[in-house]
């Protein structure tokens, strides 16, 4: 039970992580990205890859946040000028650009067999369950971490720019801010953010597959997000756990109803998840933890 | 070939688009819907391969016009992005609940086996040619209803401008629920065709909503006519592209195309503008 708790908790905070990563780039600058499974791959198979050509895993992740930024600007330059809908399309696409890829390059990235035995920090000298603790302080720290740097960006003039961007860039641009620029830097920061959570995935399951990269990802992100409260971090952390926790609870939902097939207990589960971004949708649109916004200051 | 069949998925993912002005992911499950409405029609009826297209055109445009309005009406206000996301979740809710009674499995439709014709050394299945009259005849069918039926001029008229359409005592209500049912017809037709060319199981759907999305976007996103170029000039670009990338890219290609034509050309063929 223990066991299950830390790895819950662990995985809880990749989640929390990729939920910060799109409330920085959908929450503040307001740009959408379905392709957050995408980056969250990117991450996981640039680790891996320098690590297993015998990189230190610390070093894997810097690997990963750089291919991550690389990769975010890169998306944000073919899609800058873009409406909405179509960058919803376009991000979409791109996560199965990421899967194809992985599927295919066999030479870099072992196919559909998944890069397996990826270094696990310290797990010699821990043991299984001492490393599963370990894993967990540094992933809530990372989490921590990334969480107060957010919040100290968001309470910033940097981040009141973003959100400017967000709710009308014209304006923004009238004002004198670079849109541009401000486009460039949050998405490729956010990409870099999802793209740590997916090296932090794939050095804690040791193994990695272009079966990981799922849209279902994203949509759990989504759905975490909009519940915990977009525009603000700390609705994002909270989000994260809380989808975590939700999707392990139907787990046990499903276990209640006797005489399922494994197929459809996990199609019971999913059905429950979109059902509740619907829900979610409808009744809480800004979340348990909703945006702040202060009162402008009077002259 | 292929984009002929992918041009009846994309006129429906574009009728509600022109008119709702959201892109619908639900689609996906819509697609697959009318794949195995017409699958049941198929092998449990036994009815022909041109008398399923009806079936699953009823069976997604009734269900999938009713269940979409009603759970993404009251999200319209928030915005289409928002609309779009609640689609999402619709399409996963849709999609495991095929799953959950018919399984994972691929299942194939119960069709006559008849001997390739041959034609100067190239050979063409008889399922494929009649696959492609129909596409063709269903799209003729959408033309007609546009051009000429009161519930197409009020759709078009919606999707050219709302608020002028509204003056004219045009319900938008009913308009959005005629674009959803047509919308969400195709998609099913789309399925059926595609079930018939190759086989069906519960991601059918997902795995051409990238390409619907391309071909919609190719041809510029929401107009009509565009889908339909769109998804010829998609079927073309896969083929060609095999030239050069393993089969396996397929997949691919849309998305390259979609980037190229953002890039060069934002409105896309015959479209309005992106930006």
């Amino acid at each position: 039970m223990l066991s299950y708790l830390i790895f819950a908790l662990t995985i809880g905070g990749i989640y929390a992580l990729l939920a910060l990563s799109l409330n920085l780039v959908w929450g503040s600058a307001g740009m959408v990205n379905l392709g957050l499974a995408g980056f969250f791959g990117v991450g996981a198979y640039a680790s891996a890859i320098a690590t297993g050509a015998g990189a230190p895993v610390v070093f894997g992740w810097g690997v990963a946040a750089l291919a991550g930024v690389a990769v975010g600007l890169l998306v944000t330059f073919a899609t800058l000028r873009l409406r909405d809908d179509y960058l919803a399309i376009v991000t979409l696409g791109f996560a199965e650009m990421v899967r194809l890829v992985a599927l295919n390059e066999r030479w870099l990235t072992k196919g559909a067999d998944g890069i397996s035995g990826i270094a696990a920090p310290m797990k010699a000298e821990l043991g299984t369950s001492g490393f599963n603790l370990f894993y967990l302080a540094i992933v809530s720290a990372i989490v921590l971490g990334v969480w107060w740097m957010l919040t100290r960006l968001d309470a910033s003039p940097y981040g009141r720019t973003l959100k400017s961007i967000r709710e009308d860039q014209e304006l923004a641009r009238f004002a004198g801010k670079p849109v541009l620029r401000f486009k460039y830097e949050a998405f490729a920061l956010s990409a870099a953010i999802a793209a740590l959570a997916g090296a932090l995935y794939a050095h804690f399951q040791s193994y990695f597959s272009p079966d990981h990269i799922q849209p279902l990802i994203t949509i759990y992100i989504f759905l975490g997000l909009t519940a915990g409260g977009v525009g603000r971090p700390a609705g994002a952390v909270a989000g994260g756990y809380a989808v975590l926790l939700f999707i392990e609870a139907t787990r046990f939902a499903a276990d209640v109803m006797p005489g399922l097939q494994a197929v459809q207990v996990a199609a019971f589960r999913e059905i429950l998840i979109g059902a509740a971004l619907l829900i979610v949708l409808h009744l809480k649109p800004k979340g348990f933890l909703p945006e702040t916004m202060p009162k402008a200051p009077k002259p | 070939m292929t984009g002929a069949l992918l041009a009846v998925p994309a006129i429906g993912f574009s009728a509600i688009f022109a008119v709702l002005r959201y892109p619908s992911f639900a689609i996906a499950g819509w697609v697959t819907l009318g794949a195995f409405a017409g699958w049941i029609a198929n092998t449990k009826l036994g009815l022909p391969s041109y008398a399923l297209l009806p079936v699953a055109f009823l069976a997604a445009g009734l269900i999938g016009g009713l269940v979409e309005d009603r759970s993404l009406r009251l999200l319209r206000p928030a915005g289409a992005l928002t609309v779009a996301i609640g689609s999402i979740g619709l399409n996963i809710v849709i999609e495991n609940i095929i799953r959950f009674f018919a399984g994972n499995d691929l299942r194939g439709f119960n069709l006559p086996l008849l001997p390739d014709w041959r034609f100067a050394g190239i050979r063409v299945g008889p399922q494929q040619v009649e696959n492609l009259v129909m596409a063709a005849a269903i799209m003729v069918a959408v033309f007609l209803f546009l051009k000429f039926s009161r519930f197409g001029r009020g759709m078009r008229a919606v999707a050219d401008n709302p608020d002028l359409a509204r003056l004219k005592g045009i319900d938008p209500k009913t308009i959005s629920f005629v674009a959803l049912f047509l919308g969400c017809g195709l998609a099913g037709v789309g399925g059926v065709l595609i079930g018939l060319d190759t086989s069906i199981d519960p991601l059918t759907g997902y795995r051409v909503l990238l390409s619907v999305f391309a071909a919609a976007v190719l041809g510029g996103l929401g107009s009509i006519p565009g889908a339909v170029a769109g998804a010829l000039a998609l079927g073309i670009a896969e083929e060609l592209a095999l030239l050069v990338a393993p089969p396996t890219y397929r997949t691919g290609v849309g998305f390259v195309a979609i980037l190229l034509m953002l890039t060069f050309r934002p409105r896309g063929l015959l479209g309005e503008r992106a930006l």
